[in-house]
């Protein structure tokens, strides 16, 4: 688990959906299974709600990473939503690689709404990933800092 | 300029006890449109609800912030809350700062900046906040069994005696499940086929219930209120209105090759059956794979003797849908199989059998007429040994790790079942623990000691062993005295875990309906939802929601039943208002969006625009069908120019949180 | 220094590297054990002792130099526990403590001269240091 550091925190931004990750995280609460502060959850309805411009745009106001959580593919609530995000999220990966910027600053996980310990599992990997990356400067658009 | 009210839950020491819930309220406090902040001990209490209402009326608020429990706990309460003061109910926003903050941190000053963090993310979003009015979609009064044994029977009886019409799809040829395959159930032992068997009856004359045996859902589609069903009936090869039961055709069979699935594997059936004597309906089922006129186009002898003449060998399946308000998942559950076990001699010798083979062999109308024989000598044992926990509280791949709950009390029962009839075999139950919670359990279970000489001793089975001429050997110890043990039982029965049946995860697919890594259905909330599944319209009922013995199940029955009337009852459903949205001025008609959607919710018309610089056009644009429409937002990201936004998540309210939080 | 009893359970856990916590005590291990009844604590009360902490009875059990290796017991567990692993680490415990050989060099001349080369080599790779 990712100890404090009172050096560099990395900002992480987690966008959920309603009915599997965002109740895995949930349940990683429940199970008090703990995880790091500076990761903060959106909630969305499904992960195809999110954008790949929500995602820039977080990396543009200076989070060092995204991580975007669905539904186990073939378990999304709404049928087909999370195929629509595997398929644009790989596109988004590639882009973010070709522009030669960390792709690996962005990660899609499936959590189901059982899987409270293994969300939290999930966050300190990626929090720990983040924290060795270090701070994100290439996305970051200066002209939003506060 | 809005009027934001931010009330910040104690939650008891839930949250308080981790973040400082005053400086949260202090820190909200000082922005410009936060009219008014405080915090609580419990926010969705009444008193709670009380500071809320009074803080609208004293501070003229327009839109409100609960940072509080997850959404998932109490949106639907503060929404309430909010209408009954004349806000609107999607004027509400919730910060989870309980699962999502409080619970997953130790440190104060962390967990506080975080808290202070998701509020101003929730204020953020809310201040795009808009009133949604909820729609509103009918309910079709009709429900759907998946599943006949006892759980989806009794489901069934109660919904139809409250009036509804209710239908049950049964993928064996009868009705009845598991139960009917018992000799006789814990803790009254009464006869299992004598309580089951009116309810069956019942089932099948009710006014107001169809049964579809020998019949599978193939499609589901539709939602809660709206369900389309597509059930197939699978070819009986049988004419089912002129078929009289009579039984002849599965006397004259000559095909004995099939083990009889219902008689566990112990006995062979012909081709064309009847599962048992009392099955409902009392139609056979040619098994196409066993029957010689299907493989090789010879005999037919079933045709000939038939005095209805009610086998047709032309008989095809048969797809029929229909729709539903709500649907109940009652699919119940499987033995694990144990082909793992090899260590505790199962394959090794027909003598080592399940605790369901057992009970096949002690029914009176079973495969033996209840005398208990070794399987492979047809000879009495003179003494048996039941292995408890075979495969369940496994943490290793071979098992499951739960308990399978019903093991202990029907391990009591089988021991009683052979001391009654046989008091001179001598029985040992193998146990790590015994596990009676239920009323008149543990009495029921000391009977086995007490009045029936049945040897308990606490210690597993290590392995057994088959020699060369069959016998058995069992290695086990008694932890209590510290001893070794060997024996030499004539009959090993192992007591294997209950697993749910295996097309449960095709199913939970098919109904997005939500299911754990062990199969079982998972319920909306384990302690005060344990009947609806998290997808609306969707109940579960009986084993297939978690190992329980028929006591529970019947409760759990009468429970999903009462949930589905509930349902039923309504004249309409208030459909949720977060859906997708066109702006009709910047769509470019470009047809992204339909091809995305899930539901069929989106389609084109040609309209007449107003352009955004003023200007009359005719365009095709997209219209969102809202009652089609469930809000998942795949559109919204397919359309190139932002047209289609997502109501209650829109562009600009994420945009905010992600602002917010960066 | 001599260990506390909790100290030396400690080690002798860190030794083991196997989640005894995870034990029901069932007894699954000591019925497959084939050397069980020979045992002054089976493996199920090896795992137990060690459980709570008893340091103690653990290195002065006799049943680590019983045990056969054969891990019978750590393949019959449904908890997947290894009971041979706590076996092995008592004995690496005794053994390295200094002059606590269990097979000193000297007991050599007491073998017959025709024992198996292998069968000398294992049992002083297992009892001495």
């Amino acid at each position: 688990m990712l100890e404090p550091n009172n050096t560099y925190q990395p900002k992480i931004v987690a966008f959920c959906c309603n009915w599997c990750s965002y109740a895995g995280a949930d349940g990683a609460g429940t199970a008090r299974k703990h995880y790091p502060a500076n990761i903060k959850i959106i909630k969305v309805p499904c992960s195809c709600r999110v954008n790949p411009l929500f995602i820039l745009r977080a990396f543009a106001r200076g989070a060092d990473g995204v991580i975007l959580c669905g539904c186990h593919p073939g378990d999304c609530h709404y049928t087909t939503g999370n195929y629509f995000t595997r398929r644009r999220m790989t596109l988004l990966l590639s882009m973010l690689d070709y522009l030669g910027v960390a792709g690996d600053r962005f990660r899609v996980e499936w959590v189901s709404a059982a899987e409270g310990a293994r969300f939290a599992e999930v966050m300190n990997d990626f929090a720990a990933h983040i924290a060795a990356l270090g701070k994100n400067v290439k996305l970051r658009d200066l002209r939003c800092a506060k | 300029m809005q009027k934001i009210g931010v009330f910040v839950c104690w939650c008891g020491s839930n949250i308080a006890g981790t973040v400082d819930v005053a400086a949260v309220a202090e820190a909200v406090r000082q922005i410009p449109d936060v009219a008014f902040a405080t915090d609580y001990k419990y926010m969705c209490s009444e008193q709670g609800q009380a500071i809320i209402r009074q803080a609208v009326q004293d501070y003229q608020l327009d839109r409100i912030v609960v940072c509080s429990c997850s959404p998932r706990m109490h949106e639907a309460t503060f929404r309430k809350c909010a209408e009954s003061v004349g806000i609107n109910p999607y004027m509400v926003e919730i910060a989870n700062i309980r699962e999502q903050c409080s619970w997953v941190l130790k440190d104060k000053a962390e967990a506080t900046a975080k808290a202070i963090k998701l509020a101003k993310a929730a204020i953020a979003k809310v201040r795009f906040n808009t009133p949604l009015h909820a729609g509103k979609s009918s309910v079709v009064k009709r429900a759907l069994v998946i599943g006949g044994g006892i759980a989806g029977i009794q489901t069934a009886l109660d919904i139809a005696e409250a009036g509804y019409k209710v239908d049950i799809v049964e993928k064996e040829p009868t009705i009845g499940g598991r139960m009917a395959q018992l000799d006789k159930t814990f803790p009254t032992l009464d006869c299992s086929a004598c309580i089951l068997t009116p309810k069956m009856v019942d089932a099948a004359q009710h006014e107001n219930i169809t049964l579809y045996t020998y019949s599978e859902v193939e499609k589901v589609s539709g939602f809660v209120g709206n369900f389309d069903v597509t059930i197939r009936k699978k070819a009986r090869s049988v004419k089912a209105d002129m078929c009289s039961g009579c039984g002849l055709c599965t006397e004259k069979c000559p095909s004995r090759k099939t083990p009889s699935e219902f008689d566990m594997n112990l006995k062979n059936r012909g081709a064309i059956y009847i599962p048992f004597a009392q099955a409902i309906p009392k139609v056979p089922v040619i098994d196409r794979d066993a029957c010689l006129k299907f493989k090789t186009g010879k005999c037919g002898i079933c045709s000939m003797v038939c005095p209805c003449d009610a086998i047709d060998y032309t008989q095809q399946d048969e797809l029929i849908t229909e729709k539903y308000g709500a649907i109940v998942l009652a699919t119940g559950f499987e033995l694990l199989p144990l082909d793992k076990f090899g260590d505790l001699g199962w394959g090794a010798s027909k003598d080592v059998i399940s605790s369901l083979q057992l009970e096949r062999l002690t029914n009176a109308a079973g495969p033996t007429e209840g005398h208990l024989v070794c399987p492979s000598s047809g000879k009495e044992p003179k003494s048996v040994v039941i292995v408890s926990c075979v495969g369940s509280r496994d943490t290793t791949e071979r098992g499951k790790t739960y308990c399978s709950k019903i093991c202990c009390m029907y391990n009591a029962k089988h021991a009683m079942y052979i001391r009654e009839k046989y008091p001179n075999v001598d029985v040992t139950v193998f146990y790590i623990d015994v596990r009676t919670p239920g009323k008149g359990f543990d009495e029921f279970q000391r009977r086995a000691v007490e009045e029936y000489g049945v040897h308990y001793v606490r210690g597993q089975v290590g392995k057994v062993v088959v020699d060369g001429d069959g016998k058995l050997t069992v290695f086990a110890s008694d932890l209590n005295s510290g001893r070794h043990l060997m024996l030499f039982p004539d009959l090993v029965v192992l007591a294997a875990a209950v697993k749910p049946a295996p097309d449960a995860r095709k199913l939970a697919t098919m109904l997005t309906a939500s299911i754990d890594n062990d199969d079982f259905y998972v319920e909306a909330h384990p302690k005060l939802r344990p009947v609806e599944s998290p997808t609306a319209g969707i109940f579960l009922s009986g084993m297939c929601q978690g190992p329980k013995d028929i006591p529970e199940t019947v409760s759990q029955a009468g429970a999903a039943a009462a949930k589905v009337i509930g349902l039923l009852a309504k004249d309409h459903l208030e459909t949720n208002p977060c859906t997708a949205v066109c702006q009709e001025n910047i769509c470019s008609g470009c047809k992204s969006c339909a091809h995305v959607c899930p539901y069929g919710a989106i389609t084109y018309a040609d309209k007449q625009i107003i352009t955004l610089n003023g200007t009359r056009e005719q365009r095709t644009v997209a219209v969102v069908n809202e009652a089609l429409c469930q809000g998942c937002g795949a559109c919204t990201v397919a359309c190139p120019s932002t047209a289609m936004d997502l109501k209650g998540f829109t562009n600009k309210q994420i945009l905010a949180e992600v602002d917010a939080l960066c | 220094m001599e260990l506390t009893d909790k100290e030396l359970a400690q080690q002798i856990l860190h030794l083991a590297g196997t989640d005894v916590k995870r034990c029901i005590q069932c007894g699954r291990c000591s019925a497959a054990c084939p050397a069980g009844d020979k045992m002054d604590y089976v493996p199920s009360r090896m795992v137990w002792e060690l459980v709570n902490g008893n340091g103690a009875s653990l290195v002065k059990a006799d049943a680590p130099w019983r045990c056969l290796s054969c891990f019978a017991c750590e393949q019959r567990c449904p908890r997947g526990v290894s009971p041979a692993a706590v076996m092995e680490a008592v004995r690496l415990t005794v053994i390295r403590k200094q002059g606590a050989n269990k097979l000193p060099a000297e007991s050599l001349e007491n073998y017959p001269a025709d024992m198996p080369q292998q069968a000398l080599v294992a049992a002083f790779r297992k009892y001495n240091k």
